[in-house]
């Protein structure tokens, strides 16, 4: 099966005064018609940039995509006219973001700021995106949506205006749904109904969701498949429930140790020692060497490429890689 | 219990939404309690009204010489007296009422719109866009505008431009002088605006730059558009009534405030016959008194971080 996002060895580098930050160094990523997609790792190891990446937003004054090919849909969008890729956005690549307080504009109503793409890329008349609009807000369970729609963002909650930035995003039927973090400034039970929402979305729709975040227990209800970044770089990919009985890197393995466990007193939760290595400051070795409880010699000198074990998971890790390819 | 209050709180806004009709009606009734704005908001309709409509309930309104009823001071036939070639001053006053609020306003729409639009192109674009834009901007604002005006007032009598379209003159040449201050103040919101999370988020919705401009970022900027414009209209107003004064702007017949005040030139008029030049004065006077006391109201009932 053709995937309908392919990503190859995508790399995005930032210029910063201490010198170029490897944001998102040869990403490979995946992601199939109506699947889930999740990517996950801590703050600063560059999913967002992928992400941005993805949809050529990384605005130009900081960085800029140095390599790579981006597919989707059978186009490579490295390659289309800037033109071309306003008319996906919004209409094919749909995007959500992690505040929903600050993504929508203060000065206009609910409604408007619905039909926005509607008007823009379907080419509806006013009143008939009106009606569109009306019935997105029904869809993502908002109850007197004619009300809602004609009133401002402030006067709604979080969780609500996560609502309809999720109305605004599937209003033209995107193909890909990225979701930035969307839950992370929402309170858990309000998390658990937006989950339930993109999840209902992906089935109805089979829209297929490219979702960042760093939240383990997200990933778990979410996710088909999972790649965990660490430092700008994919470390493990691997289908969800594969990666939860048994993570391979050593990173994942500590991620999933640092999770709490319901009913289980610890005195103090683990977590992995050391901290996220300055991005302008990386070598040859492995960027997870100096915290790994792990590591080999080889891991000093060489970065492990990421490799495939054939079972549908990748990991580039020296530990699972032959003996004679470790001793060169 | 966090998740309980939560829910609650879902289900009872909408209600309040019903109840509040907007945004505009809030920042009025703030408006409304700032009692010095609402007196000049008050003092300048009224003076509209009496200016605009005043002029038909007068027996002079026609501006006929009367040489029997030269500088006679006021009195029941004429209210405020009458000037050295016999006319009602109170009718004139009314239809110079007219001109320099017509041309206060006029002037006022033109630089605030073209300020708006160069600012905001200069900040969305940036750029080359940006540095011609603010080039001339500064190039503008580096020339003394008196002078200007006087010249181009000079040009224009010696083009011996018709009277009837000096007015439309005068209104293009105080809006082209007068834009820049609020480009500039326009360009820095704008480079805010533009990084903002919302409007990343227009950008993911593949708006062209004309949607944007207009439909998102400008909309931000009508709280300061607004006040600006009020005090612009003052400004535009003194403007006028000194080219007017000086001759240079809209020349009699035609009366404005200004060139009434012109009476005040001569000696004899001056000291003994304060009826011609008072009026006039006072009018100008309460009148960008009433607009300034409106602006700074308004001022602070759209700024939304005084919401109290």
């Amino acid at each position: 099966m053709n995937a309908l996002v392919e990503i190859q060895n995508l790399s995005t580098y930032f210029k910063s005064e201490q010198g170029v930050v490897k944001a998102v160094d040869a990403l490979e990523l995946r992601v199939h018609e109506g699947e889930t997609v999740c990517i996950v790792g801590e703050s600063g190891c560059g999913k967002s940039a992928a992400a941005m990446s993805l949809m050529r937003l990384i605005p130009e004054a900081v960085g800029s995509i140095v390599s790579g090919e981006i597919w989707f849909a059978g186009r490579d969008l490295r390659k289309v006219s800037k033109e071309e890729m306003r008319k996906l956005r919004g209409n094919e690549l749909a995007m959500i973001f992690q505040e929903p307080m600050s993504s929508l504009n203060p000065v206009l109503t609910i409604g408007e700021q619905i039909m926005e793409p509607i008007m823009e890329h379907q080419g509806l008349s006013k009143k008939a995106a009106q009606a569109r609009a009306i019935e997105l807000i029904e869809l993502v369970g908002i109850p007197r949506a004619k009300e809602i729609a004609k009133s401002y963002p402030y006067e709604l909650s979080g969780g609500m205006l996560q609502r309809i930035m999720i109305a605004i995003a599937i209003s033209c039927n995107p193909r890909l749904l990225i979701a930035d973090e969307p839950t992370t400034a929402l309170d858990v039970t309000i998390q658990a109904q937006i989950l339930d929402l993109l999840r209902k979305i992906k089935d109805e729709a089979q829209t297929a969701i490219l979702f960042i975040t760093h939240d383990l227990g997200v990933v778990a209800e979410m996710a088909d498949h999972v790649v965990v970044m660490y430092a700008g770089k994919v470390v493990e990919v691997s289908p969800v429930v594969e990666l939860f009985e048994e993570p391979k890197h050593p990173y994942t393995q500590g991620l999933l140790r640092s999770k709490p466990v319901l009913n289980q007193r610890r005195a103090k939760l683990y977590s992995i020692p050391g901290q996220v290595p300055n991005p302008t400051t990386l070598g040859e070795s492995c960027y997870f060497h100096d915290r790994c409880d792990q590591c080999l010699d080889i891991c000093r000198v060489k970065q492990p490429p990421l490799r495939d074990g054939g079972d549908g998971r990748k990991v580039a890790c020296w530990l699972y890689e032959e003996e004679s390819v470790r001793g060169q | 219990m966090a998740s309980t209050v939560s829910e609650v709180a879902e289900v009872t806004r909408p209600e309040q939404v019903a109840l509040r009709s907007s945004l505009w009606h809030e920042a009025f009734l703030r408006l409304k309690k700032k009692r010095l704005a609402m007196v000049g908001l008050v003092f300048l309709l009224v003076m509209a009204v009496v200016c605009f409509i005043g002029p038909f309930f007068s027996p002079y309104a026609s501006g006929k010489i009367n040489t029997a009823m030269i500088n006679k001071p006021p009195s029941f036939s004429h209210w405020l007296g009458t000037d050295s070639l016999g006319r009602d001053i109170l009718t004139r006053l009314m239809q110079a009422g007219r001109i320099s609020l017509t041309v206060g306003i006029a002037s006022m729409v033109l630089s605030v719109s073209i300020g708006a639009l160069l600012g905001a192109l200069a900040g969305f674009y940036r750029g080359w866009v940006d540095q011609v834009i603010m080039r001339v901007a500064d190039v503008l604002m580096t020339i003394p505008g008196l002078p200007l005006l006087f010249i181009m007032g000079a040009v224009l009598s010696e083009w011996k431009i018709p009277t009837d379209y000096r007015i439309y003159i005068v209104m293009v040449m105080l809006s082209l002088i007068g834009w820049p201050g609020l480009a500039r103040m326009v360009r820095s919101q704008m480079l805010t605006l533009r990084e903002s999370e919302f409007m990343q988020a227009a950008e993911v919705l593949g708006l062209r730059d004309r949607r944007k401009l207009f439909f998102h970022l400008l909309p931000n900027l009508t709280p300061l558009l607004i006040v600006v414009a009020t005090l612009n209209v003052g400004g535009a107003i003194l403007s006028e009534s000194v080219l007017s004064y000086f001759g240079l702007g809209v020349v009699p017949p035609t009366p404005t405030w200004g060139n009434m005040m012109d009476a005040a030139n001569t000696l004899i008029d001056f000291q003994k016959r304060p009826w011609l030049w008072v009026p006039p004065g006072i009018a100008i006077f309460a009148t960008v008194i009433s607009i300034n006391l409106l602006g700074d109201g308004l001022r602070d009932a759209l700024d939304p971080k005084q919401k109290r």
